[in-house]
């Protein structure tokens, strides 16, 4: 890692320059809701100054740009009793500005199971590894509980990574490819003066965390508790509605379809992000399914995130930042949820 | 008709039309680009927004619209006579529609209002499958034309077609939308199944519920969901009764 500050005029100049080089997804403003605030996504952006530097939270996570909603597996063209099969996984290099610390937890939870594991899953790589990552530091919201789970600072797999220290950033840098992208822009060596800044900045943030959830202990708690109450409460809410996997920045399971175009001359083989919290994700062959209730399918969903996945990689998958809370039409957040648990509190 | 080598048997299809707007018909007869392809795939007998040929001979019936007349029930009976496969299709032939309205007041003030002094002979609503048998049937007002064709296929092919299960929220969160239900609408998503692609809720309109229950649907869970945000039982039956499609769900608890 190398460590430099940029002044923040440097900045725009460095980034209009990378937008006019390369497809360039950022937070954008896309939308108000009903109560006026600011609605953010992340989409393509032209110009610096369609970049919501300060945006608050997207409702989606970034999750999407790797593993896509729906994404081609491959395609058959069938000619008369022949037949020839397409697969393509290779997408053009792209940049992604803005992203959050936890965010970047996410992909690299994410790059444990698809990139590092056993059968890493070659679509998943050729995305990860063609996206170059500019992270920035940011105050977290009233609900944010990244920092429980060890997620609120990103200490590898971006490019980039910048702090705002009042009229510069302070600017890690973790890739040659980051490195060469300076050679028109100017940047600085570190100053004392940064690295106080930096330090102090880094402090301020850490202190505003309102909402925490003990962590500690909790994947054995989960294993105590697998018949609790808790789980019935919440699971008598549950819409079984899949909202939640949708939106976590960490869920990637998914379900293939295969679908025959009308004219019969050609067939795609497509991969569809899936909940476990949906009716038939655990229904097999000859119609058996192995979780039925809604509560069951619930408490599975909070087990693979901080009990099941602590068991392969040490770490819980959740990385804390209330997007499935926020999103769920039924109130279910991990924040509740989990301090139930921890009291036992069946109201 | 080849598929892999395979002759394909083509089906002689019907399309007849009852008390609708003739939408779902539309739906088929405006997917422009696949149509040729779409009309390789059978042997269209009857249907009125695409040739004005007319024949007796077919095996399945596609049956659009709900049943609101003596005569119309007459003329079902011997569709289902002459048809192997009974294919109720769109939301009102599927629970009655949109018609189901009228269900709402007695059959004398729905004539009064509408016809005056020229009345006509009506019955209240029904669905298709509550005069005659039905084989199968594709909800949606109106229906999706990819998934409509999507089940032609699969009937052709002679393979399974399966409905999605799981409800629109699914599809909705795929088109990242926010929930409306944040916004001070009722959003029957949650207990509606999928496949729609949440078009409603991708122009900021709520789901009604068009295409009927989602395989799961917890509708006690939904019920108190809206209640809390402040809707009265009224404003909520309002919406949940405006297909007559979740009535199997939502009159079961209340
Ligand atoms: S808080 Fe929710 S959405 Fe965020 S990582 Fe954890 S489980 Fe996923
Ligand atoms: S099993 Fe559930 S919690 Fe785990 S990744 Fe899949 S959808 Fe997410
Ligand atoms: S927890 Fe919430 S978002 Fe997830 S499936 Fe249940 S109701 Fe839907
Ligand atoms: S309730 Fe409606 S708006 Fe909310 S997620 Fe479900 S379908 Fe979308
Ligand atoms: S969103 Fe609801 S009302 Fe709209 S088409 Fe889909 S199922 Fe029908």
């Amino acid at each position: 890692m190398l460590y430099k500050t940029i002044s923040k005029a440097n900045f725009k100049v460095f980034i209009n320059e990378v937008i006019a080089g390369n497809v360039t997804i950022a937070p954008k403003m896309t939308d108000k809701d009903s109560e006026g605030n600011p609605v953010y996504q992340f989409q393509q952006v032209y110009a610096f100054d369609e970049i919501a530097l300060n945006y608050t939270k997207t409702y989606s996570s970034l999750k999407n740009f790797f593993l896509p909603f729906k994404e081609s597996l491959s395609t058959f063209q069938f000619d008369k009793n022949e037949w020839k099969q397409k697969i393509e996984y290779s997408i053009h290099p792209r940049v992604i500005v803005g992203v959050r610390a936890c965010d970047i937890n996410g992909l690299l939870k994410l790059d444990n199971v698809l990139m590092k594991g056993k059968y890493p899953s070659p679509y998943y790589v050729a995305r990860r590894t063609n996206t170059f990552l500019i992270g920035l530091d940011h105050e977290p919201m009233a609900d944010c509980f990244c920092q429980s789970l060890n997620s609120d600072e990103a200490l590898h797999g971006f490019d980039l990574f910048l702090t705002d220290i009042g009229d510069k950033y302070f600017m890690q840098i973790n890739s040659s490819k980051a490195f060469n992208l300076f050679k028109n822009v100017q940047i600085n060596d570190i100053e004392t003066e940064d690295e106080e800044k930096y330090i102090a900045e880094k402090k301020r943030i850490a202190s505003l965390f309102k909402t925490r959830v003990a962590i500690t202990g909790l994947s054995n708690l989960m294993d105590i508790e697998f018949e609790s109450d808790v789980w019935k409460k919440w699971g008598d809410k549950c819409l079984s509605c899949g909202t939640c996997a949708m939106v976590c920045p960490t869920c990637y399971c998914f379900t293939v379809t295969e679908s025959i175009d009308v004219s019969l001359k050609f067939a795609l083989k497509e991969k569809v992000l899936y909940s476990c919290n949906l009716v038939d994700f655990a229904e097999v062959a000859g119609g058996h399914n192995f979780r039925p209730e809604p509560a069951t399918r619930l408490k599975y969903r909070f087990y693979h995130q901080h009990r099941g996945f602590v068991e392969s990689y040490d770490e819980p998958k959740c990385v804390g930042c209330n997007r499935c809370g926020i999103a769920c039409p039924a109130g279910i957040n991990p924040i509740d949820v989990i301090h139930d648990l921890r009291m036992e509190d069946v109201k | 008709m080849e598929y892999l080598g395979i002759e394909l048997k083509k089906p002689k299809v019907s399309f007849f039309d009852f008390t609708c707007c003739e939408g779902c018909q539309l739906q088929i007869a405006n997917k422009e680009d696949t149509l040729v392809d779409f009309l390789s795939l059978v042997e269209v007998v009857n249907f009125r927004e695409i040739s004005s040929e007319k024949k007796d001979h077919y095996e399945i019936a596609f049956i659009e619209g709900a049943i609101s007349r003596q005569d119309e029930i007459e003329r079902l009976e011997k569709i289902r006579k002459q048809a192997k496969l009974v294919v109720a299709l769109g939301t009102c032939a599927c629970y009655g529609g949109v018609n189901s309205l009228k269900k709402r007041f007695s059959v004398e003030d729905v004539v009064n209002e509408v016809y005056g002094h020229n009345p006509v002979e009506t019955l209240p609503v029904k669905s298709v499958k509550e005069v005659v048998a039905v084989d199968f049937e594709i909800p949606g007002c109106p229906i999706s034309k990819a998934e409509f064709e999507s089940i032609i296929l699969h009937l052709v092919l002679g393979t399974e077609f399966r409905f999605k299960k799981y409800p629109v929220c699914v599809e909705c969160k795929q088109n990242l939308n926010h929930c409306l239900l944040d916004e001070g609408k009722i959003c029957l998503g949650p207990i509606t199944r999928a496949g729609c692609n949440a078009v409603c809720i991708n122009g900021k309109l709520p789901c009604y519920g068009c295409r009927g229950p989602a395989e799961e649907n917890n509708w006690p869970s939904l019920k108190q969901i809206l209640t809390e945000k402040g809707f009265s039982p009224e404003q909520i039956d309002e919406k949940t009764s405006f297909f007559n499609s979740l009535t199997e769900v939502t009159k079961n608890e209340s």
